[in-house]
């Protein structure tokens, strides 16, 4: 039992020293553009739920269901081996064999869409928590619908939404790892394909472990400062 | 493009259903496992005996930080190296899933219980209840109830994480479909078909937890 030589120096010696952290880096990319795309397809889809026009909330209510309820790693292989097929044949072949990065951009498409639905829940029961006062208040003022959310609603709500939708970027950034298994480069990549050069499996998977704590430390930090430099004071408290 | 070609999907069939149901094995075992060992822990999180408390903090706090995918990898070498053989990647993965759940079942776990009245626990005490027997007989059921929906939804995310196992060579429902991918070429038919399938289960699953919370709702 626990017959194992450690041998750590694995993680720092060339090449491997500049894989991790070129996988770091990817990984950081990779979550942050496809967190970005997702907030802003999430407000969208958030709000439509509750919009008072019935077929854009069956769309939204559609789309969520539909993101949420199908695994992330079945809906990127959908997107990489089976959506270009659907494509006339010379967007495909410019697709596989033109643009650069394409398993990197399937991606950002993929995490973001699946993580919008998720923000979109997030959004949906953050504006629903506004007092409909608020509401009525903006149109008898001679708010048009769209006004009353831009300029009340929503600046109220994202308050709100802070909390959870840390939550969900922290996801974001754990979920890039399944990038590997349409063969990104990224963090998760990297420390198995250290492993598969020095049959160093522990020490590969701990460092890149290490590194996930960090980004997840870094973007709690953000996303408290964020919520610090946003909090309205004695109108809206930390929920606790 | 071309039209599309269900029949393979019908060929293979008792292919599709072999994966599939050690996709169900693994989400039973990692479900079971997860919510005992959750359950355990999320009483310690809320322990009067400090080391117990942090110890579990940290338990929780590490595996949460952490991506699914990584913690699978770490088990599938450290497993073989723990057990001195090879156990196959079912042991791994499953052993995987449960530490990794385990830490969320706890905050669900550690949820429920403190939404329970404090009153409740002393009154149990000041009976002459013991902590085990207060937490069996008082505590646990009222929480139990409060936590279904919750843990309904986890259950969810349970099974559809389960997919991950892909990564270690496990044949579970998705490995399977990308065997036959493999083998037959019909990318498009072949994960529609089994994005339709998760989401079929995933959805009656969500729908049943909507359902459990109105009625809930209704009889307060």
């Amino acid at each position: 039992m626990l017959s194992y030589d450690f041998n750590w120096s694995v993680i720092w010696t060339e090449p491997y020293g500049t894989w991790m952290l070129q996988g770091i880096w990817t990984t950081i990319c990779l979550g942050f553009i496809s967190w970005c795309i997702a907030l802003t397809l999430g407000i969208i889809i958030g709000t439509m739920r509750i919009t008072p026009w019935k077929p854009l909330r069956i769309f939204a209510t559609a789309y969520t269901e539909f993101f949420r309820d199908i695994p992330l790693l079945v809906q990127l292989f959908f997107w990489y081996f089976a959506a270009p097929s659907i494509l006339p044949g010379f967007i495909e072949r410019f697709l596989y064999r033109e643009l650069p990065n394409f398993e990197f951009w399937v991606v950002v498409v993929g995490l973001s869409l699946y993580t919008s639905s998720r923000v979109a829940e997030q959004v949906r029961s953050g504006m629903q928590s506004i007092p409909t006062d608020q509401y009525y208040a903006a149109l008898s003022t001679g708010f048009t619908h769209l006004q009353t959310y831009r300029y009340i609603i929503t600046p109220l709500a994202i308050r709100i939404m802070i909390p959870p939708l840390t939550t969900e970027c922290l996801t974001v950034f754990k979920n890039t790892s399944l990038a590997m298994t349409v063969g990104v480069l990224e963090t998760t990549f990297m420390s198995q394909q250290i492993e598969a050069y020095t049959f160093r499996g522990i020490e590969a998977t701990t460092a890149a472990s290490l590194a996930y704590m960090v980004i997840t430390l870094m973007v709690v930090l953000i996303m408290g400062l964020i919520e610090k430099r946003l909090s309205v004071p004695g109108l809206i408290t930390r929920r606790r | 493009m071309g039209a599309f070609d269900w029949t393979v999907i019908i060929k293979n069939m008792p292919f599709f259903m072999k994966g599939l149901l050690t996709t169900f094995e693994l989400a039973v075992v990692a479900i079971s496992g997860g919510l005992f060992f959750g359950m355990l822990v999320g009483m310690a999180r809320l322990s009067h005996i400090k080391l117990i408390y942090y110890l579990a903090t940290i338990f929780v706090n590490f595996f949460r930080s952490l991506p699914l995918l990584l913690v699978i990898f770490w088990f599938y070498f450290l497993v073989p190296i723990i057990a001195g053989r090879p156990l196959g990647d079912f042991v791994s993965a499953s052993v995987a899933f449960v530490v990794f759940e385990a830490a969320y079942f706890a905050e669900i776990v550690r949820a429920g219980i403190q939404s329970i009245s404090k009153g409740q626990e002393q009154a149990a005490y000041s009976t002459g209840f013991t902590y085990a027997q207060t937490m069996r007989y008082i505590i646990l059921p009222q929480a139990m109830r409060n936590m279904v929906p919750s843990l309904i939804t986890q259950t969810v995310v349970v099974f559809q994480d389960t997919s991950l196992a892909y990564v270690i060579g496990l044949k579970e429902f998705l490995r399977s479909a990308s065997i036959v991918d493999a083998r037959e070429m019909k990318s498009l038919e072949i994960y529609a078909f089994v994005g339709l399938v998760y989401f079929i289960f995933c959805f009656l699953m969500s729908r049943f937890s909507q359902k459990l919370e109105a009625k809930r709702g209704a009889a307060k």
